[in-house]
């Protein structure tokens, strides 16, 4: 299968995001100001500072040409992974419930946390199990999940919501300890923490891989058999 | 035609920010302060003032977890505002 990884300006994860992607399939560079998606079977949008996060963060990214490919790609059924900087690309062009706000210590955080899987039937999780426990690190100012209580029920009950912090975990003060949700079609998953920094041995975790293998998975069986 | 966009967190969201400076007033002698916030302030000129709330709606706030308020200038006088959002003075919470 194959992988884009969009470039924006400012992106800082996207060479992680890259390798994470090459542990389990091919992958290609989406550059932001292009509007061909080179036939990839899944975008990542990866984590950093897009345009600078200026006015707020992913404001600015969510207009940028690639995006408009990606959201038509995104109502076509395509598989979007936001991550970090990403997720928060994600909301702000309206392709997942919720916004991220600022951390409730004020801090930019950066550790190690331990993520529980709470579905496991869709693309983005369909090789973990529900109640597994991911270790995977998070790095973010803007990190913490809102969505209006009536929302977040509905997404507790329609099963978007994938990852939880474990208890004791939030590091932002994100409602419900939501740390990563889908669309309601299940193809479009944005998360704070940072799976392709926890791909290999030496990074303390290789948790993160299950996120990628889910992916390759979930295409192999149901785009390109 | 010059105008001020002010952006505010919504009421009933979390907003440490205010917080941290209600709790930094009192610290340095300033008693009797309550219900701070802190939003943003844009400032533009624009030749079509009707476009302002469109603006503000697609690209200068996020109305999940924000409030506007368009004043014009001089004058000062609101001209437009997000739905539901409050008046300056309204907005203790």
């Amino acid at each position: 299968m194959k992988f884009g990884v969009v470039r924006f300006p400012g992106s800082c994860d996207d060479v992680d995001a890259f390798q994470a992607a090459a542990r389990v399939g091919d992958v290609v560079l989406l550059w932001h100001a292009d509007r061909d998606l080179q036939g990839v079977d899944a975008v990542i949008v990866p984590g950093g500072f897009s345009y600078g996060d200026y006015l707020r963060a992913g404001a600015i990214a969510r207009f940028a040409p690639i995006m408009a490919e990606v959201e038509e790609f995104a109502r076509e059924g395509g598989l979007v992974l936001g991550i970090c900087n990403g997720f928060q690309v994600l909301c702000e062009a309206g392709l997942l419930p919720g916004a991220l706000l600022p951390n409730t210590s004020l801090k930019f955080i950066f550790r190690q946390v331990e993520l529980e899987v709470v579905c496991a039937d869709g693309p983005f999780t369909g090789a973990c199990d529900v109640g597994e426990r991911l270790s995977i690190p998070v790095k973010h100012t803007t990190g913490r999940y809102y969505a209006p209580d009536e929302q977040l029920d509905r997404l507790e009950s329609a099963g978007q919501v994938l990852l939880r912090y474990s208890p004791g975990h939030n590091p932002n003060g994100s409602l419900r300890d939501i740390a990563g949700v889908c669309n309601e079609r299940g193809n479009v998953f944005g998360l704070m923490p940072h799976p392709e920094h926890a791909i290999d041995p030496l990074g303390g975790s290789t948790d993160g891989l299950r996120i990628f293998e889910s992916i390759r998975a979930h295409v192999e069986q149901h785009v390109l058999a | 035609m010059r105008a001020r966009v002010l952006v505010r967190p919504k009421a009933g969201i979390l907003d440490p920010q205010g917080q941290a400076v209600e709790r930094a007033l009192p610290a340095l002698g300033f008693e009797g302060v309550r219900n701070v916030h802190v939003g943003r302030l844009i400032e533009l000129d624009v030749d079509d003032p009707d476009k302002l709330p469109e603006m503000c709606e697609r690209l200068l706030t996020n109305p999940l977890i924000e409030d506007y308020e368009i004043v014009g200038s001089p004058g000062g006088d609101s001209i437009g505002r997000s739905a539901g959002a409050e008046l300056p003075g309204e907005n203790a919470r």
